[in-house]
C-alpha cells in the first residue's frame, strides 16, 4: 500500500546500490526529481533501464553511477547525441559502462510480459535488424501453432520503477494521462514503485471512468513534487522546456562544465526547486 | 516559385509522396516536416501517427520531441506505447513508415546506430527506436534525407532497419511480408528502387541539379533512370505553408513557453 513520503525517504527506502532502475517516461512525465535524489543519495552499481534515456541518464552516466544500461533510444530528442553516454561507452569515462540494446517495440513488449508475469515477450520483430547479432538477449523463437520464427525477450522486471504522474488521491490512488508511454506497465512489473506526482487531491471524482490509474496498492510510495518532471512535462500542469534539452547539448559537451551544472543545479538543489522551474511552463499545456 | 533552398525542395517533394488516406507513422525530424506538410496541403485527412502513441495527431507547429504535449492535445487519440507498436504497428495498420536515416546504402538499408564497430564504435549514435519493426511491419518506407558522401554510403556500418538487404528478394528470403524502401527523397533528387535489383534509382532531379551534382554526393555509383525527369518546382502555397510552419516551430522552441 503506498505511503506519503518525502522524496528523500522514499528514494533511500526504495533504491539501493546494484539495483535495476527504471525511471521511466516516454519525453513525458520524466522524474527528473527523482533521478536528482538518487544522484544526491551518491548511489552506485546501477542498471538503469528505460526505453528512451535521455538528459537524465546523461546526468547518471556521467557521474559513473551506472555499471550497465538498458535502452532502445538513447538520445536527446530532436537536439542530438548523448555526450556523457558517448563518453562513457566511447571512452570508458568515468567507468565502463555496458549496454543491452533493443528496438522500441522490444522494450514495449518486455515491459507489458513482466507486467504480465511471464519470463519473456514474443513480438514479431528484429527481421534482418542487426540488433539481433550483438545482443545475446535477443532470440528467435517458432510459433508451435503457425510455424513463423518470431522474435523473444526476456520480460523486463526492474527492482525497482520511478515515475511521474498527475496526480494521486488521499488513498495513494494515481492518475496518468496524456501520452502515458510505459508508465502504467514499468510500475505493474516492478518490484517496487515510487511515484512522484504534482499533488494530492481529495478524490478522483468526475475522472473519465476509462481514465489510468494505478490503484494505491500498486505503489510503494507517493511524494508530492511539483515540477518534480522538469525539463520534461506534465500533461495539465506545464508544458516542455524545449531551450533545457537544447541547452545541455552545450552544457554535456565538456567534462568540467557538467561538473559544475551537476552541483550547482543537483548538489547543492533539492526537490523543492523543481516548482519555480516550471513557474513559465504553466500556461503552456 | 523558384527560390526555394535544395532543403525545401526535399521537404515539399517528399510530402507529395503522401496519399490522402494514407496512416503514416512519422520519424521525426526530415519526416516529420514532409508529412505535417502533406496534411496542410494536399491531405488533410491523412492519419499521422508519432510513437509515442498519439494516433491522428494534427500539430501546430514540428514537435521537438516524439512526445511533445500538443501531439497529444490534437491527437484522436493517444494510446500506450506496447498498444502503439502491438496493435498498430504490428496489427498491419500503418500503409507508411517514413524514415530519416544517419546511414544509407542503396538498397535502402538504414544505420542510426554507431559509426565503426558496434562494441568499439567511433561515434555512438542514438539507435533505432521504433525503426527495425516500423521498417518490416509497414506496408512500404519513406525515406528522407540530405545527400551526403558520409551519409550516402557504400556498406552502413550497422543494419539498424532493413531495407532491401542485398537487393532483389531478400525481405522474401527473411519471411518480410511488406514492401520496405520504395521510395527516397534528397535535397537533389528522387529514387526509387529499381523492379527486379531494388537498387535505388534516380528518377527525378530536383530543378537545376545536374547528374554530376548527385554522383558527386553519394558514396556508391548512381544508377539513373532510362528517362529522368525534373521534379515540378514547388508551388507558392506548398513553399508559404512550409514556410509558416517553419517560423510557428521556431518561434515555439526558441525563447519561452509556446
Amino acid at each position: 500500500m503506498a505511503k506519503f513520503l518525502s522524496l528523500h525517504d522514499a528514494v533511500a527506502a526504495n533504491l539501493s546500490d546494484g539495483d535495476v532502475v527504471a525511471f521511466e517516461g516516454f519525453t513525458h512525465l520524466i522524474p527528473h526529481a527523482a533521478a536528482h535524489e538518487a544522484i544526491r543519495q551518491g548511489r552506485r552499481e546501477l542498471t538503469l533501464v528505460r526505453m528512451t534515456p535521455d538528459i537524465v541518464y546523461d546526468q547518471m552516466i556521467g557521474l559513473g553511477m551506472a555499471k550497465k544500461v538498458v535502452f532502445s533510444y538513447v538520445g536527446n530528442p530532436g537536439v542530438g547525441l548523448l555526450r556523457r553516454l558517448r563518453d562513457a561507452v566511447e571512452n570508458a569515462w568515468p567507468v565502463p559502462l555496458e549496454i543491452e540494446e533493443h528496438s522500441h517495440a522490444a522494450m514495449a513488449n518486455a515491459y507489458e510480459a513482466g507486467a504480465a508475469g511471464l519470463p519473456m515477450a514474443v513480438f514479431r520483430g528484429y527481421r534482418g535488424a542487426g540488433l539481433a547479432d550483438v545482443n545475446p538477449n535477443i532470440k528467435m523463437v517458432e510459433c508451435p501453432f503457425t510455424g513463423e520464427i518470431l522474435a523473444a525477450v526476456p520480460s523486463m522486471q526492474p527492482d525497482v520503477t520511478f515515475i511521474h504522474a498527475q496526480k494521486a488521491n488521499k488513498k495513494g490512488d494515481v492518475l496518468v494521462e496524456g501520452i502515458v508511454g510505459i508508465q502504467k506497465e514499468a510500475v505493474l512489473a516492478a518490484g517496487r514503485a515510487v511515484v512522484t506526482v504534482e499533488e494530492i487531491v481529495d478524490n478522483f471524482d468526475g475522472l473519465h471512468p476509462n481514465a489510468c490509474v494505478l490503484p494505491a496498492w500498486t505503489v510503494s510510495a507517493i511524494c508530492t513534487v511539483p515540477g518534480g518532471a522538469h525539463p520534461s512535462y506534465t500533461h495539465g500542469y506545464y508544458g516542455r522546456d524545449n531551450v533545457s534539452y537544447l541547452e545541455w547539448d552545450d552544457i554535456s559537451a565538456d567534462r568540467e562544465r557538467f561538473t559544475a551544472w551537476m552541483q550547482a543545479n543537483v548538489f547543492d538543489a533539492s526537490p523543492e526547486d523543481f516548482a519555480g522551474r516550471v513557474t513559465k511552463f504553466r500556461n503552456a499545456t | 516559385m523558384s527560390d526555394a533552398t535544395p532543403e525545401e525542395m526535399m521537404t515539399i517533394a517528399a510530402s507529395r509522396a503522401l496519399r490522402p488516406d494514407d496512416v503514416c507513422f512519422v520519424g521525426i525530424g526530415a519526416p516529420s516536416a514532409a508529412c505535417n506538410l502533406a496534411r496542410l496541403t494536399h491531405a488533410p485527412d491523412i492519419t499521422l501517427i508519432y510513437e509515442s502513441g498519439t494516433i491522428g495527431t494534427a500539430p501546430n507547429v514540428l514537435p521537438l520531441s516524439i512526445g511533445d504535449g500538443e501531439l497529444c492535445d490534437t491527437a484522436v487519440t493517444t494510446v500506450s506505447v506496447p498498444e502503439m507498436f502491438r496493435y498498430w504497428l504490428q496489427g498491419g495498420r500503418v500503409s507508411v513508415g517514413f524514415l530519416g536515416a544517419a546511414q544509407l546504402d542503396k538498397f535502402g538499408n538504414i544505420n542510426t546506430t554507431a559509426i565503426g564497430d558496434y562494441h568499439n564504435p567511433k561515434v555512438r549514435l542514438p539507435g533505432g527506436g521504433g525503426a527495425p519493426e516500423i521498417a518490416s511491419s509497414c506496408g512500404e518506407i519513406f525515406i528522407t534525407m540530405k545527400q551526403n558522401q558520409r551519409g550516402m554510403v557504400n556498406r552502413i556500418d550497422f543494419f539498424t532497419s532493413f531495407g532491401h538487404g542485398d537487393g532483389g528478394d531478400a525481405r522474401e528470403k527473411l519471411g518480410i511480408a511488406t514492401k520496405g524502401p520504395t521510395l527516397l527523397v534528397t535535397d537533389l533528387a528522387t529514387w526509387k528502387p529499381d523492379a527486379v535489383t531494388k537498387e535505388f534509382t534516380v528518377v527525378s532531379l530536383h530543378p537545376g541539379v545536374s547528374r554530376e551534382q548527385v554522383q558527386q554526393t553519394c558514396g556508391w555509383p548512381v544508377t539513373f533512370a532510362e528517362n529522368v525527369e525534373t521534379t515540378p518546382a514547388p508551388s507558392a502555397l506548398e513553399l508559404t505553408t512550409l514556410r509558416d510552419l517553419h517560423a510557428r516551430t521556431k518561434a515555439a522552441h526558441s525563447g519561452d513557453a509556446a
